[in-house]
């Protein structure tokens, strides 16, 4: 084998520019104080396939080399006289290497040789020469914290004159072994002990179920001919199922709930059954009550399911990816986002087209300089990494990601917050059965399509469900394939219109355990031969094989007689599929290695076997109070510091690179106006090039107002999310009969670990508390609006442990919501259209600064925290409907962030319009400016609409002023000018605010040849 | 059945067939027949018929699979220009099921064919150039033959990338040797955003008849032309083929960032072969086909409420599917074995 390996390597010809060598010497600079000098980049291609001198040099010059750009060189590290220290950048054994793949491709192309893609021959690395002689450690910290992550790249450096190479060998050559873990007799001790080696993340009440269970049929076990232990493939498919991550048992758990403050108390009897599921229940009784029975499938598959139109579905899932972003932000958020892909993909029958995708981010303060602590990665460098794997997850699969949102909170930087979303459409009936629907017979096959299995990802489900620690798993970490999902995707849609699949699910956190644990609670048992799934090298042991979250992979049930057509098909796609089974009715989990047993699991025992957990909660009201802030305030100072702010700036250097108009259908885009930077509301896209009909998106999270108020802040970030529908022309659902209005949300809890223990986690009763106000206002909203859920999810221990320090994240919860748009060309935009409109603020404003970005300037957070009033706000969102109906709003923006000072400069900066507004009588001007009370918009309207829309609106609606053609912005109080500034000064501080200038704009090269 | 809506996923049937589908459908088939759609509503432009009855559509063949996603939009765009498009997977083609001789224009959309991940557009070119089919021709090989048969090529964004790293353009040496390249943008970074287009006056392609400037998105991180040698630049621009330039608000060629996204030589955003038949770019017409993908379009409708609801990109499309009409006599061959897209 070594004989044959050889070595590709393309540099720049002279006078090309070195783009990637000129950012490394400057991030090397810029962020970590080094002077490298020169930085020349190299790519360098291993070739582990017999080829000869000929064709490997005809390989290179043909297929790798850019005539225009490279020079080629062979078998040798090439480099400029001037270099001293090197920097070789290599994937470790097992790492997703799609460059790598895609060369090896081309070899197959161009020696025209069926060269097996899926075992891997070719291996990518960077190789850098820098021009200073740098030390070992500074050229350690250049390769670990610019050039790679050291979870998933081996660094090769020092000086160039001792070049080492290094190319992956994946694979230990390990024996097909399956070892049983005694557990009777066990001690409490024991048995936490073995969860923690283990990577279990079971508690003591749940590691003695297991082992009672055992002791318990240990004569059956026994007469079957299967060993009375539990084997290690049996704990570990119970450790997945039962993971929190699986099983949501927190939200599943009896909560003793008392507020300290009046003495009252309740029981909970689960959190998700009170407040979501039975919530929901109601709003769909309402909702069929009144003709509108669109509500097609709720929290019972991998997404929501809700009717467009008779032939129609539109499917909605969000979810997060937190744990693996803070370890990985580049894997983990590329694979967060393929992950989410794959729901709605493998939603009922499976094959919906996606449509769009979203995402939400949080994370600590990019400009962070003080000290991390072991093994936490700067929020820049998550902020950074996050940004590139939406980025490429996104853009590589041709999904548009249309919105999204960043907040910035310190409490973030530990476990940074990834949400990804993910709307999609699919037809009612595929061949001719209820394309929502999942059935399965006995003896029906079990396929796996898609990539490989290898060791990455193992006990991502377990490992997302606790604490993050100095010591969590490289294992856990993956790195997406968008490529090879696409390839999947593509022909998922075309098996499911042909009807070659019975249904189909998503292999994601605890791979082929729960996918294939889960479909086969449907035909009631499943036998599983581990030996024939395909394997990215040797050396897995048969329950890494079951458990392996390797990417980009799904499970298919499949009719014996459909099945040569569906491999067909896979071939002539190149898509792997391998037959890896059949479901049964026995009511048990089969699973065999080479006819060996390797875990025989009871179905009943494995789903309904954990035990449920006891919880307590305890409320009581924060302690706060108004701050005292001077009189002599400047408001046209405050303004500008605001809008240049952490969290109002512009996301412009964000946004372009996310491909936001993909398909072609995208109607309202993050950024719009003629300058392209007046920021929207809700996105909307049109669903097909025949129909005018679309889905409006958007995302409500509001976590600084949970310090204030725990209900306030959920029901607020329901609101927004609702008014930033609304503000887009969005209606609210079963206003009238049979309306067909749909609407689908997705609730996303995020909170830090909230079981209360006097030594580790000694305010767990308040956070648990806070939790269940969350769950409880999350009741109030959906049925005071008639919104139902459709899907959710929580995550529960998002808390980061080092150096004797915790960082956990603010209780945090996202409301991401989907609407029907009837006409996408009626939907209105934010920005002003045309000088001398006149300009409204919808809604009423209260003294309410309490959490506002206003106070943050000031490092206070007041008390009087922003209140959802649902009934008020219900009826002016129903008019808000109505005037649009009527043509009579010209643009609508809504109010939150920075209150209505924020709005009116945002509405500006789509043209070179100013706006001219007088506030009325009543507040003090601060609190008219810059409360973030909820439900309010700024709404412009022409001036022959003036009169009707008055009419219309009546007390709701409160004139300020006019659009201007001069570009200014001005406010005046009580005959008093208040803000005086120019609009494309509020731009220019906006545009160039910490995120453009972290991410950095754009700028051409001064090198431009 | 409701009035005025449509299936969201009437195109499922766009791959078809590969080898196992066998049904073979009319030639001409138009969106699903529901009759409902809202009379003189825009869903169903009357101009995308074809203007003769007695005269077959054009028929676009639309290339698809491993990671190409831009081909809905481009299928669209043809269907709405009145031409008849057929969507099929690239495997398809080089296994011989389809021929693209049975067609009038070959279309290469965006993308991230192979996932770009050794420069964009590079392993689906080698595809295309080195790979054999069972009697040992290229798709290459066919393509030289087809435009040499007077037909077109068209190559959006990763489509034109795939173009240029096959040496189909600019093809001044008419021997299919890359002369230029596309590689990463200036900035280094990819980028989506909204950029205004000059055509080049001397150029004489039949995409860009009538047509003198246009606004289109950019999305893409390697659009910067090198042209190499001052021979290569100066044939080109002699010959008129750089027939897209970024423009700044005025209308002036400019290289100033962000009004040229990557930096381009000549500010080029756009090839044509010598014939002009093969043209590709590295803006999305096909992503602005309608007045409401425009970041300004609200503000335009509420200025000129009789503004028309076609976007610019959509004259390209209807300019080569004139053209086509124009050239061809009457005929009436169905193309062989391939179902029609439809949506």
């Amino acid at each position: 084998m070594e004989s044959t390996q050889r070595t590709i390597q393309l540099l720049l010809k002279p006078g090309q520019h070195d783009g990637d060598g000129q950012r490394v010497a400057e991030a090397a600079q810029r962020h970590l104080g080094l002077h490298t000098g020169r930085v020349q980049s190299t790519a360098l291609y291993t070739v582990r396939y017999p080829v000869t001198d000929a064709q490997l040099r005809d390989f290179a010059t043909h297929c790798l080399q850019d005539p225009v750009l490279h020079e080629v060189a062979l078998d040798e590290f090439r480099h400029g006289a001037e270099y001293k220290s090197y920097i070789l950048v290599a994937k470790l054994p097992g790492v997703t290497d799609d460059e790598g793949i895609s060369a090896q491709n081309a070899l197959g192309d161009f020696l025209n040789e069926p060269l097996d893609t899926h075992t891997q021959h070719i291996f990518s690395k960077r190789l850098y020469f820098l021009e200073e002689a740098l030390p070992e450690a500074d050229l350690c910290r250049v390769a670990q914290e610019l050039l790679g992550n050291k979870q998933i790249n081996r660094f090769e450096i020092g000086p160039l004159t001792d070049i080492r190479d290094y190319t992956p060998r994946p694979g230990g050559g390990a024996e097909p072994i399956t070892e049983t873990v005694p557990l009777a007799g066990l001690s409490d001790e024991a048995l936490v002990k073995l969860s923690k080696d283990n990577l279990y993340a079971l508690n003591l009440e749940e590691m003695r179920a297991v082992r009672d269970h055992y002791t318990s049929i240990q004569a059956a076990r026994a007469a079957a001919g299967l060993p009375t232990d539990p084997t290690d493939c049996e704990l570990e498919i119970i450790a997945q199922t039962w993971s929190e991550h699986c099983k949501h048992k927190e939200f599943s758990a009896l909560i003793n709930y008392r507020d300290a403050d009046t003495g009252e108390e309740f029981e909970v009897d689960s959190l998700f059954k009170t407040y979501i599921k039975d919530a929901t229940a109601e709003v769909d009784r309402q909702l069929r009550a009144n003709g509108n029975d669109w509500l097609i499938k709720v929290f019972s598959d991998n997404a929501g399911a809700v009717r467009i139109n008779p032939d129609s579905l539109f499917v909605w899932k969000v979810e997060t990816h937190n744990s693996p972003s803070a370890i990985d932000p580049y894997g983990g958020a590329i694979t967060g986002i393929l992950g989410n892909n794959r729901d709605p993909l493998a939603t009922g029958i499976g094959g919906a087209r996606l449509l769009f995708n979203t995402n939400v981010l949080c994370f600590g303060n990019p400009e962070f300089d003080g000290t991390l602590l072991s093994n936490q990665l700067h929020p820049r460098r998550i902020f950074e990494g996050v940004r590139k794997g939406i980025e490429d997850g996104g853009n590589k699969s041709g999904v548009p990601t249309v919105n999204g949102s960043i907040v910035f909170d310190d409490r973030y930087a530990g476990k940074p917050l990834v949400y990804c979303g993910t709307g999609a459409v699919m037809p009612m009936q595929l061949a001719g059965l209820d394309s929502w629907e999942k059935h399965i017979e006995p003896q029906d096959r079990i396929i796996m399509a898609g990539g490989r299995v290898g060791k990455d990802g193992i006990h991502g489900a377990t490992f997302s469900s606790i604490e993050l620690d100095e010591t969590s798993p490289a294992t856990a970490v993956q790195i997406g394939s968008p490529i090879t999902q696409k390839l999947a995707m593509d022909f998922l849609i075309l098996a499911t219109r042909r009807g070659l699949i019975r249904c189909s699910t998503d292999n994601g956190a605890g791979g082929l355990s729960s996918s294939i644990g889960e479909l086969a609670t449907i035909s009631g048992g499943a036998v599983v031969e581990l030996e024939k799934v395909p394997l990215k090298y040797p050396g897995l042991r048969p329950w890494e094989i079951f458990v392996s979250e390797s990417q980009e992979r799904f499970t298919l049930a499949v009719e014996p007689a459909k099945l040569n057509e569906l491999l067909t098909l896979g071939r002539e796609m190149e898509v792997e599929l391998t037959d890896i089974g059949y479901f049964t009715a026995d009511g048990s989990l089969d699973v065999r290695f080479a006819g060996a047993s390797v875990a025989h699991l009871d179905m009943h025992f494995l789903h309904d076997g954990v035990p449920r957990k006891v919880l307590e909660a305890e409320w009581q009201q924060p302690a706060a109070q108004e701050p005292t802030l001077a009189a002599d305030l400047d408001y046209t100072d405050i303004l500008t510091r605001l809008l240049g702010s952490l969290n109002i700036c512009s996301r412009e250097s964000v946004i372009r690179q996310y491909d936001h108009e993909v398909k072609g259908r995208t109607i309202i885009k993050p950024l719009m106006g003629a300058t392209g930077q007046a920021p929207q509301d809700a996105a909307v896209v049109r669903f097909n090039f025949e129909s005018w009909e679309g889905v409006a998106v958007s995302n409500g999270i509001l976590p600084r107002f949970g310090d204030l108020d725990a209900y306030q802040m959920s029901a607020g970030a329901f609101d927004e999310a609702v008014r930033q529908i609304v503000a887009v022309g969005g209606k609210l659902p079963n206003l009238s009969y049979g309306d067909g209005n749909f609407w689908s949300v997705n609730d996303n809890f995020c909170v830090p670990d909230s079981v209360y223990d006097p030594i580790g986690n000694p305010d767990g009763k308040q956070k648990l508390a806070k939790l269940v106000r969350m769950c409880q206002a999350l009741r109030d909203a959906t049925a005071a609006y008639c919104i139902p859920l459709t899907s959710g999810k929580d995550s529960m221990k998002n808390d980061f442990k080092a150096d004797g320090v915790k960082i956990s994240v603010p209780p945090t919860v996202l409301y991401s919501m989907t609407a029907k748009i009837e006409d996408v060309r009626r939907t209105i935009t934010s920005d002003f259209k045309q000088a001398d409109d006149v300009v409204y603020l919808l809604g009423e404003t209260y003294n309410e600064l309490g959490g506002s970005e206003f106070y943050q300037l000031f490092g206070e957070l007041g008390a009087n925290v922003p209140q959802v009033r649902f009934e008020a706000a219900k009826a002016l969102y129903t008019l808000i409907g109505e005037a649009n109906d009527q043509g009579l709003i010209q643009s609508c923006h809504d109010l939150s962030d920075g209150g209505l000072a924020v709005a009116l400069a945002e509405a500006t900066f789509g043209y070179g319009f100013g706006v001219e507004v007088e506030l009325p009588e009543g507040l003090p001007t601060h609190v008219q400016l810059f409360a973030e009370s909820h439900s309010r918009f700024v709404a412009t309207v022409a001036p022959e609409d003036v009169t009707a829309f008055e009419q219309h609106f009546g007390s709701r609606a409160t004139r300020l002023g006019r659009v201007t053609p001069d570009g200014q912005l001005t406010v005046r109080h009580q005959g008093q000018p208040v803000i005086w500034a120019s609009c494309a000064a509020l731009r220019h501080t906006w545009t160039n605010g910490p995120v453009n200038r972290i991410i950095g704009f754009g700028q051409p090269e001064t090198a431009h040849q | 059945m409701l009035p005025g809506y449509k299936s969201v996923d009437g195109g499922h049937e766009s791959n078809e067939p590969l080898k196992s589908a066998s049904a073979e459908q009319p030639d001409n088939e138009q969106p699903p027949a529901d009759g409902l759609a809202e009379e003189g509503s825009a869903e169903e432009p009357k101009e995308q018929q074809p203007t003769t009855s007695n005269q077959r559509p054009v028929k676009a063949l639309i290339l698809t699979g491993f990671g190409i996603n831009c081909e809905e939009e481009f299928a669209a765009a043809y269907r709405l220009a009145g031409a008849a498009p057929t969507i099929v997977h690239l495997n398809q083609v080089l296994h011989g099921q389809v021929s693209i001789h049975d067609y009038d224009i070959l279309n290469f959309p965006g993308g991230f064919s192979f996932g770009d991940d050794l420069g964009s557009g590079v392993v689906l070119a080698n595809k295309l150039r080195y790979r054999k089919n069972d009697a040992g021709r290229t798709l290459l090989d066919d393509i030289r033959e087809f435009v040499a048969a007077g037909k077109h090529v068209l190559g959006i964004c990763n489509g034109f990338q795939v173009l240029v790293k096959l040496g189909l353009l600019p093809d001044l040496s008419g021997t299919v040797t890359p002369e230029v390249t596309l590689t990463h943008n200036a900035s280094g970074r990819y980028e989506d955003r909204w950029v205004r287009l000059q055509v080049n006056p001397k150029s004489s392609t039949p995409f860009l008849k009538g047509i003198t400037s246009m606004e289109v998105p950019v999305r893409h991180g390697e659009g910067r032309l090198i042209i190499k040698g001052t021979a290569t630049l100066d044939a080109i621009e002699k010959r008129g083929l750089n027939c897209l330039t970024y423009a700044d608000f005025d209308g002036s060629p400019t290289d100033v960032y962000p009004s040229n996204p990557n930096g381009a030589d000549l500010n080029c955003a756009g090839l044509t072969d010598t014939t002009g038949r093969v043209f590709g770019l590295m803006p999305h017409p096909e992503a602005f086909l309608s007045l409401y993908n425009h970041p300004d379009w609200a503000r335009r409708k509420r200025a000129d409420s009789s503004i028309s609801e076609e976007g610019d990109g959509l004259w390209l499309f209807k300019n080569i599917v004139e053209h086509i009409q124009r050239q061809q006599p009457a005929a009436t061959t169905a193309p062989q074995g391939a179902r029609q897209f439809s949506f």
